[in-house]
């Protein structure tokens, strides 16, 4: 179900998750985007393709509230309050040989739940093997994380995101380092969550036709400016012709 | 037996026990972290701090600790901030801060009282120099360590794990890290003239890389380092009466003892699970 228009008239009656209006994002020495205009509401697919160095990771800062607008603000919808958004970040080095169970790992994403409290409830517990069981990791709860393939190792992260949030995702260029099959399965995955789950998803990737498939809408960053629509019509533009250059 | 009962009846041997034990024990715990998170040349870089900054407060007639401490967490500091965005490759600066702190120790000593066997004890580490202010500072910090572990594991866990998701979902990330490098830093600077700034990094790295090997949980990891660090800890000291030896030196032997069974019983492990 793609919507054939930018900005969809249906669905303005619906109240965004996320928007940014004529926001201006950046550090204190460099402006790295200016008169961002961009709402996320729920369902949305939204794919941000770019160059590197044009300012992804720091869109996504921005939005998770890691760093603040130099101008404008980031208006978040209640629910996302406090920390609530589901965040896949890009894996690290470091966790290539982390002693940890895939349970200790998923549990990991009720902290902002408990703030000052030293343990998880039971209602926590029962939570985290749900949300292992629909990313069918629930069999290996008790496996070590650095064992894990590729592909089971994002998807016990998603169980992990889907703790922190049950109504947006974050994903910093998920299917980066997984083999081509276990790239289709985490697809797969992620439409299963958009469609069935009404899990709102924001994606970095650079992975171009998969993002022009599967997204409702495309961000594109480039050096100057930035462009927000649909896959069509991001494909008629000259930023998108120049980079998704689809063979035909 | 009556050997060892002999052995506790000395008092500086019972402070070097007490200390030691509780050294070891938060040098493990906090090890655990550092090791996970690929900061383990902070312990050796601080080390040496300590022995520049403990060598410049003898020649001056200072109290050693008073001096140390500060410098050391000041470094602790430095080194984290460096290590997020520095102009310097961290690796590089740590070594850079190692070798300058060393020269100039060595350089200050020489120049004022000379090569005395104090120094030389804060090289290769003495179980003499321990006192009463050592114990009760050993204490507190180790209760301060414990407290750590029991009341934040979970965002210990996190930070450690994947610090820009614990960011993103709301933990204090920086300030976890700062106590985390203020804690260390006390520990080295504590432990360091036991041990000796030498040797003293390697409280911190043996044990968690020990139970990396056997372990899978990250829970696991944290408990088995801890019993693991007291236990050689304790072997290391008790050998090194009876034998004669460095105590700092035995204590280092015992961990890489265990870490060679340790290693050898995962190679074993995983050589029956390739068979199968």
């Amino acid at each position: 179900m793609k919507k054939g228009n930018g900005i969809p008239m249906e669905e303005t009656q619906k109240k965004p998750l996320l928007s940014c209006v004529h926001t201006r994002l950046g550090y204190e020495d460099r402006v790295v985007m200016d008169d961002l205009n961009i709402s996320i509401y729920p369902g949305d697919y939204v794919c941000v393709v770019g160059e590197n160095g044009s300012g992804k990771s720091t869109l996504i800062k921005t939005l998770l509230g890691l760093i603040k607008p130099l101008k404008g603000e980031v208006q978040a919808a209640d629910c996302l309050k406090g920390g609530s958004i589901g965040y896949l970040p890009q894996q690290t080095l470091a966790q290539k040989d982390f002693p940890a169970t895939v349970m200790e790992v998923v549990l990991s994403g009720f902290l902002n739940e408990c703030r000052h409290r030293p343990f998880y409830t039971r209602k926590e517990r029962e939570m985290a093997y749900q949300n292992m069981e629909k990313l069918d990791v629930l069999s290996l709860k008790k496996s070590c994380y650095r064992n894990l393939s590729g592909g089971q190792q994002q998807r016990v992260l998603l169980a992990r995101a889907l703790c922190a949030a049950d109504r947006l995702l974050i994903l910093d260029e998920p299917v980066t380092g997984l083999d081509p099959a276990a790239a289709a399965d985490l697809y797969e995955t992620l439409d299963f969550l958009n469609q069935k789950e009404q899990m709102a998803i924001l994606m970095v990737t650079h992975d171009i036709q998969n993002a022009l498939f599967r997204a409702h809408k495309i961000l594109h960053i480039g050096a100057e400016t930035h462009f927000y629509s649909s896959p069509e019509q991001y494909l008629r533009s000259e930023e998108g012709k120049r980079f998704a250059a689809v063979p035909r | 037996m009556n050997e060892i009962v002999q052995m506790f009846s000395y008092p500086f041997i019972v402070r070097a026990f007490v200390v030691g034990i509780l050294v070891s024990l938060c040098a493990a715990l906090l090890g655990v972290s550092l090791v996970l998170k690929r900061y383990s040349m902070i312990g050796d870089g601080l080390s040496h701090v300590s022995f520049g900054a403990l060598s410049v407060a003898v020649a001056m007639g200072l109290a050693p600790l008073k001096v140390s401490i500060p410098v050391v967490v000041i470094a602790a500091f430095f080194l984290l901030r460096l290590r997020e965005n520095g102009p310097m490759r961290s690796d590089a600066a740590i070594a850079v801060m190692s070798a300058a702190s060393l020269a100039i120790g060595v350089t200050v000593t020489a120049v004022t009282t000379g090569m005395t066997t104090d120094v030389c004890s804060y090289m290769f580490g003495s179980i003499l120099v321990m006192n009463q202010e050592d114990v009760i500072l050993s204490i507190l910090l180790s209760c301060l360590v414990l407290g750590m572990f029991l009341l934040c594991y979970h965002k210990i866990f996190a930070v450690t794990f994947d610090e820009s998701f614990a960011r993103a979902t709301g933990v204090k990330v920086n300030f976890y890290n700062s106590l985390i490098a203020v804690l260390t830093a006390v520990t080295i600077v504590l432990g360091m003239r036991m041990m000796g700034a030498m040797l003293i990094s390697s409280l911190i790295i043996f044990p968690a890389l020990t139970s990396m090997r056997l372990l899978k949980s990250f829970k696991s990891v944290v408990i088995c380092s801890g019993i693991l660090s007291v236990v050689c800890f304790s072997i290391g000291l008790i050998c090194s009466y009876f034998f004669n030896t460095p105590a700092g030196a035995s204590v280092v032997l015992v961990n890489l003892l265990a870490f060679l069974l340790f290693w050898s019983i995962q190679y074993i492990q995983e050589s029956i699970s390739r068979k199968r």
